[in-house]
């Protein structure tokens, strides 16, 4: 079988939708929507990567790099907020994230 | 060859790349007051790349091949991002040291911000601006919690955290498709690919909603607004003055630019979605907040309400629609630092004022404070006298101009309902009563008094001399 772009454009829609459920699904534990954050960039990337190597043009390729080093910049910003969110409240769980509110 | 690399100096992200490090290390080197110093120094730098800006390139060219672009209206708003960035530093210091998170890493953070915000106004590729977006929202995501002793601030980082990535997330996505069925990522290049289509191809649309949404987001329009209240109301106030400001005026030029420079020819297609975006913002900005007790939510929806006005600007697509744009944003922009600069140096019992109804009694102990607070509001309610009459004004001439008649109905509408919060505060002021004689401590910084000052007679006497930011705004042009 031929794999062709649709096959790499329906995983990544399928990637990036898991991604946005597991936002606003997931009723547990914030680093699961950590997890999450990454699932949609790293869907976003395959995206990148073969329209790239499908129209042979590079510039995709280098904005995949360079999403891939914001997305670990994100993560360590993310896991920092998360640690100082811990030491105030003693848990990461979601559902106790309802101080605000109005 | 050298006086090539000192003028590339003089390109003011490069020289405000330079003074973030230098600020960085200044605040490591200092021993103490290195928030206080910091500070100073973050205005200044702030101040000089703004007249850099001004004097700096009166040509519009385009460089770093073809990844900036700088216009007469990129110009305005970048002049625009960093005089309230150096503002809100101005009018918070007194805050930060009274709530003693005194860190000199929050004037690099607003340094850092800024700097996401220059590239992003001046960005002209897709890779730029999505890295631009990024270097903007991962300083604000630690700004909003910097207050790590504070259970609020803690849990209005980490929604805004959620939120904003989510947004970069949608946003990236879309940008992958748009560049997948144009095969470039320059907005040039874009325009040209666009312009040989008829009608837009299914992928381009997904990708121009994707990236609609994710800047909605970013300016909090409705229906992605529901971050915005939280936020405002948990991270500490002085970070709150510079959500409400700055992001907004760059969002907001970023959407301008992106709809009107490689969307151009697709009007009908955007207009449709901004249009929804722009009456709901609107309606949901003036009526969520009439239930709200706590200023900073009241000030959030009400920062909504306003980005809904702006937008009638974008959806009237007309020549004047740039023009209305720019004078709104510069009004909504000194209407708002007014007001930040009273809410950040106003105390009762050594507490600083959180509801609407602290503010009881305020006008017996503190006339003049609370005749600007009253000028503020009525300005806001854009009654005629004052400044913020003349920012509806002309966006209800463009979108006149359209024909969009029933867009400027509801705008009216709204802004009536508007009026009957901002009127409310002047009521709870001057007409309640209060049975407990509580004292009202006004502490305010001599620097930020001046500002103060200032900014009330620019809203109380604009009426007299209009024409000059009249003038000056209508010969912005976009590209």
């Amino acid at each position: 079988m031929l794999i062709t772009l649709e096959h790499y454009l329906f995983l990544a829609s399928i990637i990036f939708t898991i991604g946005i459920l597991g936002i606003f699904l997931n009723k547990k534990n914030l680093i699961i929507i950590l997890m999450s954050i990454e699932l949609i960039l790293l869907s976003v990337n395959i995206n990148f990567i073969a329209f790239s190597s499908f129209l042979n043009e590079i510039s995709g390729q280098i904005f995949a790099m360079l999403t891939l080093t914001v997305a670990a910049a994100e993560a360590a910003i993310g896991l920092a907020i998360l640690v100082v969110f811990f030491r105030n409240l003693g848990s990461i769980e979601v559902n106790k994230i309802n101080k605000l509110k109005g | 060859m050298l006086n090539n690399f000192f003028s590339i100096l003089l390109v003011p992200e490069i020289c405000l790349s330079i003074f973030c490090i230098a600020n960085l290390l200044y605040g490591l080197f200092l021993k103490k007051n290195s928030f206080r110093k910091t500070s100073n120094f973050a205005i200044i730098i702030l101040l000089f790349v703004s007249i850099l800006i001004f004097v700096g390139f009166k040509t519009d060219l385009a460089f770093f091949d073809l990844f900036f672009k700088s216009s007469n209206f990129i110009r305005f708003f970048k002049i625009l991002v960093c005089l309230g960035a150096a503002s809100v530093l101005i009018i918070s210091k007194n805050y930060f040291i009274d709530l003693k998170i005194s860190k000199f890493e929050i004037p690099t953070l607003i340094l850092f911000a800024t700097l996401g915000m220059l590239i992003m106004i001046g960005a002209n590729n897709l890779m730029i601006m999505y890295l631009s977006i990024e270097l903007q929202s991962l300083s604000l995501y630690v700004l909003a919690s910097i207050n790590k002793n504070s259970i609020y601030s803690a849990e209005s980082g980490v929604k805004y955290f959620i939120l904003g990535a989510l947004s970069s997330g949608i946003l990236l996505y879309g940008f992958s498709l748009v560049y997948g069925f144009t095969g470039t990522t320059s907005f040039e290049e874009i325009k040209i690919v666009l312009s040989q289509q008829t009608d837009l191809s299914l992928g381009i649309i997904f990708g121009l909603v994707f990236i609609l949404v994710g800047l909605a987001f970013k300016i909090s329009a409705v229906p992605f607004h529901m971050w915005t209240p939280d936020i405002y109301e948990g991270a500490p106030t002085s970070v709150t003055a510079f959500f409400a400001i700055v992001p907004k005026i760059s969002a907001v030029a970023l959407i301008f630019r992106l709809c009107l420079e490689p969307f151009e020819n697709f009007s009908n297609e955007w207009s449709q979605i901004i249009f929804f975006l722009s009456i709901s913002s609107m309606f949901l900005g003036s009526i969520a907040a009439i239930a709200q007790s706590s200023l900073k939510r009241l000030l959030a929806y009400s920062s909504i309400g306003h980005i809904g006005y702006v937008l009638i600007a974008l959806v009237a697509n007309n020549d004047q629609s740039i023009k209305s744009a720019s004078i709104y944003m510069f009004i909504y922009m000194i209407m708002n630092i007014s007001i930040f600069a009273i809410l950040l140096s106003l105390k009762k019992s050594n507490m600083y004022l959180e509801k609407i109804s602290d503010l009881v009694g305020i006008s017996k102990s503190n006339p003049i404070t609370s005749l600007c607070l009253a000028i503020i509001m009525f300005s806001m309610a854009g009654l005629p006298p004052f400044i913020g009459f003349f920012g509806k004004f002309y966006i209800f001439i463009a979108a006149i101009e359209s024909e969009l008649y029933f867009l400027s109905i509801m705008g009216v509408l709204a802004s009536v309902i508007a009026a009957y919060y901002y009127l409310r505060i002047i009521k709870v002021m001057y007409f309640d009563v209060s049975e407990k004689n509580e004292s009202f401590d006004f502490v305010i910084s001599f620097h930020s008094k001046i500002l103060l000052l200032v900014l009330i007679l620019i809203i109380t006497f604009f009426i007299i001399y209009p024409s000059l930011l009249i003038n000056y705004t209508s010969i912005l042009r976009i590209t």
